[in-house]
């Protein structure tokens, strides 16, 4: 066992903190919002320049080798700055369906032109009927002269309107909720028969409800086959989202330290009142927790027992997911006014930390999960 | 003893019922019941409907135009008009300023304000909080000078919910400042906003609405004659409304609602293979929802009772219980009302949804207003004094620690 970052890790992290640090503060952040696309593509540069957008891609695809830790590194420090951009979308969901299920062509086309900066994807799995069943899928895929077309509809697609390139998935065979069946395809973004409405979440990130009606679209990997890539894919994101919850939850636990300790009422600052210091330390302990968690699932990402594998994200869901619910509702409580207020950010790091406990199976949901393999 | 309701109660609840399912206004009914927020015209039409039956001024005496009601059929009237749902009675009006008057004000200012109240041509608004006084309200700073027969007011309020909506507000000011406690320099006033030196201030709270707001006063004049109760003597007014606030703001029936709205979500919903309504951890989280509301319930009537056996009108301790029993409940409601919404809690497209209003999406709606309320809610905890405060107020007043 060995908690120890690299050298090379710890570069990493350093740059992409600074990085963060310089460009990303809460007013820069007001007016990434305020681009159209609901993110800033200078940034999404700087990403490409420091190589973050190929970091876990293979070296001939221009990308660095790196691993699920070096993509935790990044997504902590995005979380603590509540970044925008379609990195999760890109390189975590996308990134990992192509290098999963994409034929060397596909990879070659695909990866480095992510890695530079110059296209960007979505995951497009997820369906209004399905909530969090990972299985249900409605789309269907059909075999046409000139090869396969999709029909149906996917909901809530994280970055889906910014995206060049979307994985789509869709049942080649089966019933609804058949593992077995399901396929994963490529469908341009500007396809015909495509419809996209772009939307902000609760964070103010962006994600897309997508039509498709007759979509031509290219198979990644085998269709019918494709359960498995989906349910990695799933895991990488669980595990990046866990990492960004990290990221806020230290963002959060800090402003409400430092505020616990500049606000006075009755004469004193708040945090000399003992519930007060209770309060925050029953934080850091949940933080801690949820920290643990969250390594628990970039540790697993790799996990090649697919039983265990699924049990330790679905843990760490559960785990990071009541401390961030803890530590968002306690850094309102403690801010007070304050805290229930747009201007300020603790409400913005809430919001981000909601989003992600709705995504990829909520706690009930992964816990149903575990609880199903208890013996 | 006896937790059974009466057959009149029985009766009492049947016909407030009735009356609120015949007589709500239908558009106020559909968006109450997608969990939208009423729309100010919502609450001041509501209000005045139930004001022309006699049932707006609920708990002021008669001659003021209550009903009569006993404090159990209050209890129940309340709860059914949340769980309906329908817009609350104001609260500023009916459960703050209304019984303020009654207790402190000259018969001057119940006779200009209490019909008016009563029948929401008036909105009130509470102008208590600082900057630097929320939980200290007494260190609060605005100031007011005695100038002939006026007050010049000079200072801030802030989280003043609803003062863009307002025509008056109640506001408590430092007289003096050299008082030997700062409790001792406070008075109560009753300002009029459309008085010339007044600014409102939005504040957009995380749930993305206007609720809040800062206000300034820039030599505002108010005459003497909207002074209620003594000079200086304005922190007994203030801990007298108090008391009342933090009984309402448990709000049950609200809980009621977010449950029914949680379980109607749950049967429509798929989860792991199944029903979302067909999963014993989420029929347990429901059923403990309704344990914690049936000792709300029994606890709200208890203090209830004894509240209106009691002859010197002081808030009962026990309030704070309800308050931070009520807020607890009312926030577990209404997370278990987002997360039965799924993923479906995650996007704010009603501008989306209504640019497509040929084809209304009701779930999607319903679902994006179990956030919000969530949001909203959070705040709970915080308004009419913070949970810790009040956990503090149970361990001296009642506990003597
Ligand atoms: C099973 C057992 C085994 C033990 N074994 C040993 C042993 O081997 N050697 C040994 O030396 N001692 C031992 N102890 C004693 C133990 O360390 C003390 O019981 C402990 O330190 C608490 O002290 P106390 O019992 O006097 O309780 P108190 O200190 O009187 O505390 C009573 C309560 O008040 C709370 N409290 C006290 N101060 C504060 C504060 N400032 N803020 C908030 N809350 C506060 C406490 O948390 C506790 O809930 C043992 C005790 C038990 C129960
Ligand atoms: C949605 C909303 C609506 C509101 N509407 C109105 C309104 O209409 N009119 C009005 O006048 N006010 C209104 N308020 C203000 C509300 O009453 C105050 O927010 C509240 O009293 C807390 O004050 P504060 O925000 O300054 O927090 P603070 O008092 O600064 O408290 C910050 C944190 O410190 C804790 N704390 C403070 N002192 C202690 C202590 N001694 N012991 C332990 N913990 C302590 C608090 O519990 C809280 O967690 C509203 C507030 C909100 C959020």
């Amino acid at each position: 066992m060995d908690f120890d970052l690299s050298d090379d890790q710890r570069l990493l992290a350093d740059s992409v903190t600074r990085l963060m640090a310089d460009r990303y503060g809460f007013e820069a952040r007001k007016g990434y919002l305020k681009d159209p696309a609901g993110w800033s593509a200078a940034m999404w540069g700087q990403y490409a320049e420091l190589g973050l957008l190929g970091l876990p891609f293979a070296e001939e695809h221009g990308g660095y080798g790196g691993g699920p830790v070096d993509v935790m590194l990044v997504m902590q420090e995005f979380g603590r700055a509540l970044a925008l951009e379609p990195y999760l979308a890109t390189v975590v969901l996308g990134g990992t369906a192509l290098q999963l299920a994409g034929s060397t062509a596909q990879q070659g086309e695909i990866l480095p032109a992510v890695a530079e900066g110059r296209m960007k994807l979505a995951f497009a799995h997820g369906e209004r009927e399905a909530r969090y069943d990972l299985p249900f899928v409605r789309t269907t895929a059909k075999r046409s002269a000139g090869g396969w077309v999709l029909d149906g509809a996917k909901s809530v697609v994280f970055h889906g309107d910014s995206a060049d390139r979307l994985v789509v998935s869709a049942r080649v065979s089966g019933d609804d909720a058949d593992e077995d069946g399901i396929g994963l395809f490529l469908v341009d973004a500007d396809a015909a028969g495509l419809a996209r409405r772009g939307y902000t979440l609760r964070d103010e990130t962006r994600a897309a409800e997508i039509a498709l009606h007759n979509v031509a679209a290219v198979p990644l990997g085998e269709p019918g086959a494709a359960f498995p890539v989906i349910t990695r894919v799933v895991e990488a994101g669980i595990a990046a989202m866990g990492a960004e919850a990290v990221g806020a939850m230290e963002a959060m636990h800090s402003m409400t330290l430092e505020y616990s300790r500049t606000r006075e009422q009755f004469g004193k600052p708040i945090g000399t009142n003992q519930v007060v210091q209770h309060r925050l330390a029953e934080m850091l302990m949940s933080m801690e927790q949820g920290r643990s968690m969250a390594m628990l699932a970039a540790m697993s990402v790799t996990e090649p027992d697919a039983a265990e594998r699924a049990r330790n994200i679905s843990m760490a869901k559960v785990g990071y997911g009541q401390a961030a619910r803890f530590v968002s509702q306690q850094t309102i409580q403690l801010h007070g006014g304050i805290g229930m207020t747009e201007e300020y950010a603790a409400g913005h790091f809430f919001r981000r930390c909601l989003v992600i406990e709705h995504s990829f199976g909520d706690t009930a949901y992964h816990l149903a999960r575990l609880a199903d393999e208890v013996e | 003893m006896d937790l059974r309701f009466t057959q009149e109660e029985r009766a009492f609840r049947d016909e407030v019922r009735a009356f609120i399912r015949d007589n709500l206004p239908p558009d106020t009914a559909e968006r109450m019941r997608l969990g939208h927020p009423p729309r100010k015209q919502d609450t001041v039409t509501w209000q005045r409907i139930l004001n022309k039956k006699g049932w707006a001024a609920i708990s002021w005496p008669k001659e003021w135009g209550g009903p009569g009601w006993s404090a159990v059929q209050r209890m129940i009237f309340i709860e059914e008009n949340q769980a309906a749902p329908a817009p609350e009675l104001l609260s500023f009006n009916i459960t703050m300023i209304g019984p303020v008057l009654i207790q402190f004000g000259t018969e001057e200012q119940k006779r200009r304000f209490l019909p008016r109240a009563a029948n929401l041509d008036d909105w009130w608004c509470q102008g208590f909080s600082e900057p630097g006084a929320g939980s200290d309200l007494a260190s609060l700073k605005t100031a007011a000078r005695l100038v002939g027969d006026h007050y010049v007011v000079n200072g801030s309020k802030i989280w003043t919910s609803t003062a863009h909506n307002a025509d008056w507000c109640f506001l408590l000011v430092r007289t003096n400042p050299n008082a030997a406690k700062r409790q001792e320099g406070i008075s109560f006033l009753l300002v009029d906003m459309k008085t010339p030196g007044i600014t409102v201030r939005p504040i957009i709270s995380i749930d993305g609405s206007h609720h809040l707001n800062e206000v300034f006063f820039d030599d505002v004049k108010v005459p003497v004659a909207m002074r209620v109760y003594e000079e200086n003597r304005g922190w007994d007014v203030a801990k007298y409304l108090l008391g009342n606030e933090r009984t309402g703001i448990a709000r049950l029936g609200k809980s009621r609602e977010r449950v029914a709205m949680a379980k109607s979500a749950a049967r429509e919903v798929r989860f792991n293979g199944r029903r979302l309504i067909e999963d014993p951890a989420f029929r347990q989280r429901i059923a403990q929802l309704e344990v914690d509301m049936k000792a709300l319930q029994i606890t709200q009537y208890r203090v209830v009772s004894a509240g209106a056996k009691k002859s010197d009108g002081r808030p009962d301790p026990l309030s704070s219980v309800l308050k931070v029993k009520g807020t607890e409940l009312l926030q577990a409601s209404t997370e278990c009302a987002m997360d039965a919404a799924g993923p479906m809690a995650n996007p704010v497209w009603a501008q989306e949804l209504a640019a497509m209003a040929n084809e209304p999406d009701l779930f999607a709606e319903a679902s994006e207003q179990s956030t919000a309320s969530y949001l909203m809610l959070r705040a709970a905890s915080i308004y009419g004094g913070t949970n810790e405060i009040q956990k503090n107020i149970l361990s001296k007043a009642v506990l003597r620690l």
